[in-house]
């Protein structure tokens, strides 16, 4: 005799509150140790992006710093950084933040948590043998594609279990309804394989492989970090804020919009090249248009938040979002002015491009995943962040840290740019005019390092449930402490 | 269809689309041209020098490309004739760059063929480019009390090498300055039919 599976339910709109109870608490269980290990192994990332990168930026202050080896050498340290930050860190907490959501989104308990397990434990794989190659000068001379084809295999493989996990989740689905944050994960999930597989296919050379190399790179940001980083953002301003998303039909214009414009921009990366001016053009085009999606995303966040800003002094990882949401605005209108001819004239091959890099994938990206982890980390292991005063230093040595670098190194890279465009100038002008500020780079980057520091150190505190057991979550801010704890006093 | 196809057929559409736009059709359009100019692929030297130029990153702060003289001043710089897609025909990986750091090689061998100044400046640039932000590379080279008929002996001008030894070229300098030293794309281009920027 056999019994008939129990139906699934598929509720129209919000089940009762105890099935939704239920429901997550499955969700969260199934999710919890896949979590932790992409959260963990992302913050070890972060360390060894952010050591090497401040070293990197260093050697322009001391050119003959640790000489003595190929090892450690500028071109080396920045390539080490380059990947540890982006495929380390930024990837793998993305990665985890996403597989925390979507079990929630959904009301389905992760597909098979032990392939989301293979996919951390393959990606980290990937990142130590991967910067140990870049180390050891293996190198495929690909920006953004450095890491050795043989060990890209491996992130292949990941990224494809992960996708996986992901895609059978969702279809098991029981919910009616697609949240916004599902549509850009969903196709993340499916963009990053493809994009990686084809940027590897060695079919292509000269010209050609430096097309193929902008697609990817600028899609790995446009694809792949850009839309994760959203769906956080989604995720996390209503929900903080106990409010619905001002317009759902709005925020589908910018996933549309998104996925077709983004996906074109790659080539403003070789304007002025020696490449068929049309394609150039096309992404050119494509770069502009974007100002659709973000202004559709900047509209619908402004219209959930106000009124609300207030909020951003209690909660930690509203600051940190609704920040990284504005900068996201911001860092993609400075794009599309970039990618114009008239604009890149000055600025292409210059510290300025560096400085927009970094506003976008720190500035924005970044910090939307500090905010998940601060929202994320205590409900993983049941224990509240024990020390607002860390937040708080961690926050303001990253945002103080942040603007001196992409101030600084903005105004450097525009000097450089006018050196360099006046023929009668030598061109160690344009080296010399960079100097000053690219001292501030250094200062700045000190400062984003020394707060990275101070959040690892408060990640491992929590993980490890030091500090007193707390009712309630530690203020980010002590005035809003004050005023919340003493009403009238 | 429900919202779960449309979503993968909208993300598997949008990413495959973008790609034949912006790789497969100009490659299609590029292998149409016929090179007949007289660039040679790279020696087996050469080419072992481009692996070290590669591993030790020099492409992060050199670009490898004149631009058009009505975009920038490349050409009024003396760094040549504008580049064309056939200059890359052997270059794999590409070396294109996107960072000028320091200035742009694709004719270094034009502008500075002597193979003495390359070590010496490898060596320690700010000896031979004062204020320059390259990094030194030591590393390239082997200190020895008296140098052997077969060395390289890099000169080097007073002060900047250990007093009392010579500094000698490794292997890997060497090809690294063989490398440099076929860095010319500043020929005639042989056929004006070719495609290249503006068409």
């Amino acid at each position: 005799m056999t019994t008939a599976p129990a139906p699934v339910i598929v509720y129209e709109d919000s089940p009762p509150a105890d099935v939704a109870l239920a429901d997550r608490v499955a969700a969260d269980r199934s999710t919890r140790q896949p979590v932790l290990l992409f959260f963990h192994s992302a913050v070890v990332w972060l360390l060894v992006g952010s050591l090497t990168g401040l070293l990197a930026a260093l050697k322009f202050q001391f050119p003959d710093l640790l000489n003595g080896t190929a090892v450690l050498t500028f071109g080396r340290l920045r390539t080490v950084h380059l990947n540890a930050v982006a495929y380390g860190w930024t990837s793998m907490a993305l990665i985890g933040t996403v597989v925390w959501m979507i079990p929630r989104l959904v009301r389905a308990p992760l597909f098979a948590p032990r392939l989301a397990m293979a996919a951390a434990w393959g990606w980290n794989l990937f990142m130590i043998f991967g910067l140990a190659a870049l180390f050891a000068g293996y190198s495929d001379g690909l920006e953004w594609l450095e890491i050795p084809r043989g060990i890209d295999v491996i992130v292949a493989i990941s990224g494809g279990l992960m996708a996986l996990s992901v895609l059978v989740t969702v279809a098991r689905r029981r919910t009616q309804h697609f949240y916004v944050s599902v549509w850009y994960i969903l196709a993340s999930m499916i963009w990053f394989p493809i994009i990686f597989v084809t940027a590897n296919l060695p079919i292509f050379t000269g010209v050609n492989e430096a097309a193929v190399n902008w697609w990817y790179a600028h899609n790995a940001l446009g694809l792949w970090i850009t839309p994760l980083s959203l769906a956080c953002a989604y995720y996390f301003i209503p929900k903080v804020l106990g409010r619905p998303i001002h317009s759902y039909s709005l925020s589908l214009v910018g996933f549309w919009a998104l996925a077709f414009f983004y996906s074109l921009n790659g080539h403003h990366h070789l304007v002025g090249g020696p490449f068929p001016q049309w394609v150039i053009t096309t992404s050119v085009t494509a770069s502009v248009m974007m100002v659709i999606p973000v202004a559709a995303t900047a509209v619908n966040f402004h219209y959930t938040m106000i009124g609300r800003f207030t909020a951003l002094r209690h909660s930690p990882t509203l600051r940190f979002i609704v920040l990284g949401a504005m900068m996201y605005t911001v860092v993609s209108l400075q794009g599309s002015v970039e990618a114009l001819r008239s604009f890149n004239r000055m600025v292409h091959f210059t510290h300025y491009t560096v400085a927009h890099a970094h506003f976008g994938v720190y500035g924005f990206a970044a910090f939307i995943i500090f905010g998940s982890y601060y929202f994320i980390v205590p409900r993983l292991v049941d224990w509240e962040w024990p020390s607002g005063r860390l937040i708080r230093w961690h926050f303001w040595m990253a945002i103080v840290g942040l603007a001196i670098y992409v101030i600084g190194l903005s105004i450097g890279g525009w000097l450089q740019g006018q050196a360099m465009l006046d023929a009668s100038r030598p061109f160690m002008d344009s080296v010399n005019v960079t100097k000053p500020w690219l001292l501030a780079r250094t200062v700045g980057g000190t400062l984003m390092t020394a707060s990275h520091f101070v959040f690892a150190y408060h990640y491992w505190l929590v993980v490890n449930r030091r500090g007193a057991r707390r009712v309630e979550p530690a203020w980010s801010d002590r005035r809003s402490y004050i005023s919340m704890r003493a009403p009238g006093s | 269809m429900d919202r779960y196809r449309v979503i993968f057929a909208g993300a598997v559409i949008t990413a495959v689309f973008a790609f034949f736009v912006l790789a497969w059709i100009p490659q299609r359009q590029l292998s149409a041209v016929v090179p007949l100019d007289p660039l040679q692929p790279y020696s087996a030297e050469q080419a072992a020098g481009r692996r070290v130029y590669i591993a030790l990153g020099c492409l992060y702060c050199h670009s490898q490309q004149v631009r058009d003289p009505g975009f920038g001043t490349d050409q009024k710089r003396g760094w040549g004739r504008p580049s064309y897609p056939e200059d890359y025909r052997f270059d794999e990986p590409h070396l294109l760059g996107t960072m000028r750091t320091g200035p742009d090689l694709i004719n270094i061998a034009v502008r500075q063929p002597s193979r003495a100044w390359h070590y010496a400046h490898l060596y320690q640039p700010r000896a031979m480019v004062p204020g320059s932000l390259m990094p030194s590379f030591p590393f390239l080279f082997e200190l020895k009390e008296r140098a052997d008929l077969a060395d390289d002996v890099v000169a080097l001008p007073p002060g900047t090498a250990p007093a009392g030894r010579v500094v000698v070229a490794s292997p890997d300098a060497r090809r690294l300055v063989d490398y440099l030293l076929s860095l010319n794309r500043n020929y005639a281009r042989a056929d004006a039919r070719n495609m290249g920027p503006g068409h």
